[in-house]
């Protein structure tokens, strides 16, 4: 059974239906991507799985565990945590009281620090800014700030919204290979990407979604090969 | 000079009270972006709860308020019935939190404001009522005799004048100021307190953090008004004389911390405890140097000065409207 298991999830937004029907899958270990283009309905995906939106119909099943309709803290709580779109850190404090709280819900204080420790190995830049205010960090700061925060609670599954938004392309690059680095060393990702490009590069799986409906399916690299998705995503002629 | 020290002196002791009050409208601002009009009917509720606690607890320590030659009554009496008005009003805290508010939480902000305005109507009502707090004033019994601690001979304007530093002022100033140092604690050194910032921050962003947001508001207002029950216990050993749970002073009083929370800068803690005292300080001293009459006139005055200059207050940051 797959770690995470969305079946015929469907969404609405008072009478606008986001979600027609999404189904999707994510074994341990995998990295699987997303991908569509804006307004398709990947954010409203993520939120639902969170519990931050409540699906009409269809079922989420992580770790063996129904979670739809269950609220966003208890979702966090069995290892499904979500880095946002946007980022969504938290100006008003300092990076390292951000830190500490992806750690809201543990308690165990010497397992935590190392989690923290193993998340600033990832991005050394958040290290040397700890003592800062969270508003004063660069764009590419604040996201890498959320992605460990992210780590800090100790994800089964990491979901990670556009990642890549708003950021130069050398930065792309640089959060895109530490999204490799933390597969590798052991958590299973969640991507949601515009960047359809990088996305497929770093993915084993992929889906595409048009207008709150799966299209595509695949192992990444057949996705990048064929025609329709290179035309729709990828700026093939 | 002395007029000077004694105006300061009431400036500290009000300006505490006003501060105690300001930091729950300021906390739940923070939380909810919504304004607690039922929150100085809390106030008045700590001040109620005291009374008839105090009514009920001096016969049974066999002191009679009536009778002046009584015996000072013990320290821990005082305490105790602090406490059990901060208790209960934590509670009633939350049960207007979880039965008015939450079930508000996704409506438009009007909504939850127009409720607030009937919760406060509902308090008033409710505690008019005969076997609540009765529609009529009462004297509240001396829970702290007011002794001089220190009379200070200061030079005035008409030879020497004595200015008397009494008990009751410096214990409104100090329980105060304990409460407003562990609530410090509180929000900027502890767990909770992260959450509550975060939350005040982004509501959406802190439940993805596993943050029980809902809790972490029901904690906002329980604490909001445990202070508010501080305040009104503080308020009534102070004016012992208390107006009805409906009456205007009230009104005027939480309007007034309201008031010392915009200027501080609204949903800022530190601000809140500033903007107390800053009115209190133009109150008191415009009422002893200008005229008592227009003692509310100063307040309001300052409250469109600083909005005009600083809209935002004076701690308080540029907000940005999330759309």
């Amino acid at each position: 059974m797959a770690l995470l298991e969305v079946e015929n999830l469907g969404v609405f937004y008072g009478a606008i239906e986001a979600l027609r029907g999404v189904s999707l899958c994510v074994e341990a270990g995998e990295v699987v991507t997303l991908i569509g283009a804006n307004g398709a309905g990947k954010s409203t995906t993520l939120r639902t799985i969170s519990g931050l939106l409540q699906p009409r119909s269809g079922k989420i099943v992580f770790d063996g565990r129904p979670i739809q309709n269950w609220p966003p803290h208890k979702v966090v709580e069995t290892g499904l945590v979500q880095a946002p779109e946007g980022r969504k850190i938290f100006s008003n404090l300092t990076v390292e009281e951000n830190l500490n709280l992806g750690a809201f819900l543990r308690n165990d204080k010497a397992a935590i620090a190392k989690d923290r420790e193993r998340a600033l190995e990832f991005f050394p830049r958040v290290r040397e800014r700890l003592a800062q205010q969270a508003g004063t960090l660069s764009g590419g700061e604040q996201q890498m700030l959320a992605i460990a925060r992210a780590l800090v609670a100790r994800p089964k599954l990491l979901m990670l919204d556009e990642p890549s938004l708003g950021l130069a392309p050398q930065l792309v690059q640089t959060i895109f290979q530490v999204i490799r680095e933390i597969n590798r060393a052991g958590t299973t990702i969640l991507l949601v990407e515009q960047n359809a490009n990088m996305a497929l590069q770093v993915a084993h799986r992929a889906y595409v979604i048009e207008v709150g409906k799966i299209r595509m399916e695949g192992p990444a690299a057949q996705l990048a090969a064929s025609d329709d998705v290179r035309k729709a995503y990828l700026g093939a002629h | 000079m002395a007029d000077f020290a004694q105006t300061l002196m009431t400036t500290l002791a009000v300006g505490s009270l006003y501060a105690l009050i300001a930091l729950g409208y300021t906390m739940v601002y923070g939380i909810l972006k919504f304004i607690n009009f039922a929150h100085s009917d809390i106030v008045v509720l700590g001040a109620w709860i005291s009374f008839t606690l105090t009514r009920w607890l001096f016969p049974a320590v066999g002191l009679d308020a009536h009778n002046p030659d009584s015996p000072a009554p013990p320290l821990w009496l005082g305490a105790s019935i602090l406490i059990a008005a901060v208790v209960a009003c934590s509670l009633i805290g939350f049960v207007i939190e979880r039965f008015a508010y939450r079930p508000l939480r996704k409506a438009p902000r009007l909504n939850v404001l127009i409720t607030a305005i009937g919760v406060s109507l509902l308090l008033q009502n409710l505690g008019q009522l005969s076997f609540m707090f009765g529609p009529s004033p009462q004297k509240m019994p001396a829970l702290l005799s007011n002794v001089e601690l220190w009379r200070l001979s200061l030079p005035s304007s008409g030879g020497a004048r004595n200015v008397v530093i009494g008990l009751v002022d410096v214990m409104i100033v100090g329980t105060s100021a304990v409460l407003m140092i562990a609530l410090e604690f509180l929000v900027f050194r502890t767990k909770i307190g992260t959450a509550m910032r975060a939350v005040s921050y982004d509501l959406e962003a802190s439940a993805l953090m596993g943050i029980p947001v809902d809790r972490i508001i029901s904690y906002t207002f329980m604490l909001g008004s445990a202070l508010a029950a501080a305040a009104g216990f503080l308020y009534a050993l102070k004016y012992p004389g208390l107006n009805q749970p409906a009456h205007t002073t009230w009104v005027l009083l939480g309007l007034k911390a309201f008031v010392a929370a915009v200027i501080g800068g609204i949903g800022n803690v530190r601000g809140a405890v500033l903007g107390g005292f800053v009115i209190a300080a133009v109150e008191q001293f415009g009422a002893y140097y200008l005229s008592s009459s227009y003692r509310d006139v100063y307040v309001f005055a300052l409250l469109i000065a600083i909005l005009l200059v600083r809209p935002s207050g004076l701690l308080g940051s540029t907000v940005r409207e999330k759309v």
